[in-house]
């Protein structure tokens, strides 16, 4: 069955998502994400965006769920590179997906999540001690 | 005068829906459609498609490229067999759901596109047409 990869990163969940989305797809990625992120332990959800061409009321629920399941168990979510087309449609159709964080970039998402550096994969905290 | 690349799909299964906007995106493409423009028309599909699944059990979706003088547009015409809308101004108003979704599908697609009309009585399915020009 065709399924979205749901990659670990360190303490990131990391998802991109490339292909059209249908009920089923969005259903088993829940799942995923949060058997994943309770697997792991994870601490950060990164979900890229950049391919998708449209966002609609379905998958922008998606990503809210998303967004809350993961809370839930303890980890931040960050939608990233929403093209500027799909983010003018989401607004007017009356979505701007409160609760969910959003940041232009992978970099700028874990920038967001783990603060400044961290986004040039410095790999773990231990690495930026300076002791 | 009519379209001869008129076409109608199903829109039995969510996959359908899928398959939907991709026609819909490929007819826009075609014609040549803004970005923004696509986008917003393939959302509005998009909703449309879905709520003829969810809500009408099943139907159709029919696409044509349309002309008015000058303008150039795709109207898509959306319908189902389902239960009906009883009040589609209150159907229209955002927030407003039967279903499990967030209510945006009918009033957001409506500001997604130039024309809308919906007709529907109890029982008798619903039919969505939009409009868009490019």
């Amino acid at each position: 069955m065709e399924r979205i990869p749901v990659l670990r990163m360190g303490s990131l969940v990391l998802i991109t998502i490339q292909v059209d989305m249908h009920d089923k797809l969005a259903m088993q990625l829940q799942d995923d994400v949060t058997q994943r992120i309770s697997d792991w332990g994870s601490t950060g959800v990164l979900i890229d965006i950049s391919s998708l061409e449209i966002v609609d009321s379905f998958i922008g629920r998606m990503l809210a769920n998303i967004a809350g399941m993961s809370r839930v168990l303890g980890a931040e979510t960050v939608v990233v590179g929403m093209q500027p087309a799909v983010a003018i449609t989401l607004v007017e159709l009356g979505m701007s997906l409160p609760g969910v964080r959003t940041a232009l970039s992978v970099e700028a998402g874990m920038e967001l999540l783990y603060g400044p550096g961290a986004g040039i994969f410095s790999g773990q905290g231990d690495d930026r001690s300076e002791a | 005068m009519t379209d001869p690349k008129r076409e109608t799909l199903p829109l039995k299964t969510s996959n359908d829906v899928v398959f939907a906007r991709q026609k819909v995106r490929q007819r826009a493409t075609e014609l040549r459609f803004g970005l923004v423009d696509l986008t917003k028309l393939v959302t509005a599909a998009s909703e449309l498609a879905r709520n003829a699944l969810d809500h009408g059990k099943g139907g159709q979706m029919s696409i044509e490229g349309i002309t008015a003088g000058p303008k150039v547009g795709l109207k898509l015409i959306f319908e189902d067999q389902g239960p009906g809308i009883p009040d589609i101004e209150m159907a229209l108003k955002d927030g407003f759901t039967t279903g499990t979704g967030m209510g945006f599908g009918l009033g957001g697609s409506k500001r997604l596109v130039n024309e809308f009309s919906v007709e529907s009585a109890p029982g008798r399915g619903t039919r969505v047409t939009v409009v868009r020009w490019k």
